[in-house]
């Protein structure tokens, strides 16, 4: 599976109260939620964003608060995957559990800049900066979470089990 | 190779002799829990995955809490969401508005979590019962879903950081000031992935409600969780409030610690976030003048009776300074009525603050003491991020009790040793 978008680049330590302020958590729907994506940073940042585009973070991207309504808000915006340095342990589960693609890279957190045309090709986590004609590798996913990946989230995974009667049984 | 005090409780929690750093496992789980505004969408997502019943009714808890009693028709819609699954799925521990407080306040309180236990909860601060040498971590609503279906969820057994604490505290020092430094030391990221794991002959000098406090801002430094080694003092409290029976855990003298760091009470004063990151910590006597607008005392952080105590001691017999509008939430019903029983809430409103029942309102910018731009608050809760308190160009400042309710008298960032 490939993607092309445009990149837009966020900072370190983007938390989850940037991504979705509480003051819209009084709802559970993604369109509605997209709405508000990243507004205490970018007023128009839902306005500048095409299907398909790339968040670029930093260090520690999607801190703070567990609310899941910030992937969902990601994902509900048009935002085909985020590209970050590195991921708070939360938003990092939330992300695979509810299919939005997340990839580690410092290489191309460090090089992509605003605005480069991006394709990332996820089965071999190839990220290619169409721009800077620069090509930068994605970390690898453990085991486990491309088991997780393969059942497209969390949902599938479990459903899965509780199809075959695992349930608490260790 | 030795295994720390979380690791395990992750191997008798997934029938193993022992776990390593790095690996994945499933784990038993003891307490599954959701809030007001994460469990609906965990609800949604536990009918996608064709579950009919949760795993066992005794074991979910689910509190509403944040935006309760309801702010707005939306929320209203969302608790009653809540509402309606708890009563089809018969969940015992459903605790609504009359009964409800702060879900890591009450939970402890109600006995509902013990030593030994393992916790998953959709709220970032579930990390808040490592005071009880419980393992507990914040976790999205998915993975509520999954839990409430399973019983089990999956965890990477995380490495650890070792903390230890010597010294005696000084007056007007508490749990959070410790928390602070060390966030302040580590940064936001210090610990992510990681456990923080508490040590030390100075533990004893620290209450359980320090303990809470620690614990619950284990999280913003990015931990998976931060736990105390069972002492009289967690047996005391669990005894107290005993449903259930609990299992005591205690680190191998060779377990592995990432990294090793000291705090010295001896030299630990009253410290304070500055926006917009619990990072920037300052020792309150390098901060200068800040004049601030409002106070907030309450939170899953720093909303029990030791906390209302501290602050009804500096507000006895004073006036909260003109212009400064302050909002005291204590935690949960048991600490209301407590402070009722202490003339505690009347030295409150004699000074001239506010008095709310439990809710998270203020803490997430939800209700009931939102800023307006240029405002500044300082407050007794867990994060100073940009807007979490209301507009975003409004400023929080992160303190203990003492130093809040010291702040309310003068009008300006306070050190309570000074008033």
């Amino acid at each position: 599976m490939n993607t092309i978008g445009k990149a837009f680049k966020f900072g370190d330590n983007i938390d989850t109260d940037l991504i979705i302020p509480a003051r819209y958590l009084n709802t559970t729907e993604a369109k509605e939620l997209a709405k508000y994506c990243m507004q205490d940073l970018d007023e128009d940042f839902t306005e500048k964003i095409n299907e398909g585009d790339i968040i670029v973070g930093g260090n520690n991207f999607g801190c703070g608060s567990s609310r899941e309504h910030a992937p969902i808000a990601i994902k509900g915006a048009g935002i085909s995957c985020v590209i970050a340095k590195s991921y708070a342990r939360i938003f990092y589960r939330n992300s695979f559990n509810i299919g939005l693609p997340i990839l580690e890279s410092e290489e191309a957190s460090e090089s992509i800049s605003q605005g480069d045309e991006i394709e990332v090709d996820f089965s071999e986590g190839i990220i290619k900066n169409i721009t800077k004609k620069e090509e930068y590798k994605a970390d690898k996913f453990p085991e486990f979470i491309q088991n997780i990946i393969k059942h497209h989230g969390l949902v599938g995974y479990v459903k899965n089990k509780l199809n075959q009667g695992v349930k608490n049984d260790i | 190779m030795g295994m720390t005090m979380t690791q395990k409780i992750i191997a008798d929690h997934c029938g193993k002799n022992s776990v390593e750093s790095g690996e994945f496992v499933e784990m038993n789980l003891d307490v599954v829990l959701g809030n007001d505004i994460t469990t609906p969408v965990a609800i949604n997502e536990f009918k996608k995955m064709g579950a009919k019943e949760v795993f066992d009714k005794e074991k979910i808890v689910i509190v509403l809490d944040h935006f309760t009693p309801n702010k707005d028709i939306k929320s209203a819609e969302q608790c009653k969401i809540s509402r309606e699954f708890a009563k089809e799925k018969e969940i015992v521990n459903f605790f609504d508005v009359g009964q409800m407080g702060i879900e890591h306040a009450l939970l402890p309180e109600k006995g509902l979590v013990v030593a030994g236990d393992t916790v998953i909860g959709a709220d970032s601060h579930t990390c808040t019962y490592g005071a009880l040498g419980a393992l507990s971590t914040g976790v999205g609503s998915t993975d509520m879903a999954g839990g409430m279906a399973l019983g089990t969820t999956w965890i990477k057994v995380p490495e650890a950081i070792k903390v230890n604490v010597i010294g005696k505290k000084k007056p007007f020092v508490s749990g959070k000031d410790l928390i602070l430094n060390l966030i302040g030391k580590i940064g936001v990221d210090g610990a992510t992935y990681k456990s923080i794991e508490f040590t030390g002959e100075a533990l004893k000098e620290l209450s359980m409600d320090d303990r809470f406090s620690i614990s619950n801002m284990a999280v913003e430094a990015g931990g998976k969780n931060g736990i105390f080694p069972v002492d009289e003092k967690t047996l005391k409290y669990m005894k107290e409030r005993k449903i259930k029976d609990w299992k005591i855990f205690e680190a191998d003298k060779d377990a592995q610690y990432d990294e090793e760091i000291t705090i010295n009470l001896d030299e630990l004063n009253p410290t304070v976030a500055f926006p917009s990151s619990p990072e920037n910590t300052k020792d309150i006597e390098e901060i200068g003048e800040i004049k601030i607008d409002q106070v907030m005392i309450g939170s899953c952080t720093n909303g029990r009776i030791e906390d209302m105590r501290m602050a009804a001691e500096i507000l006895k017999g004073k006036k909260i300074a003109p212009g400064v509008r302050t909002i005291i939430i204590p935690a949960t019903q048991e600490v209301y009525k407590q402070c009722i029983k202490e003339g505690i809430l009347e030295i409150f409103i004699d000074a001239g603050a506010v008095v709310s029942t439990p809710t998270c309102g203020p803490c997430l910018g939800g209700h009931m003491g939102i800023l307006a731009s240029g405002e500044k608050a300082i407050t007794t809760t867990n994060r100073n991020f940009v807007g979490r308190m209301g507009h975003k160009e409004s400023e929080v400042y992160l303190a203990s009790p003492a130093v809040a309710a010291a702040s309310a008298v003068t009008g300006k960032i306070q050190n309570p040793n000074n008033i």
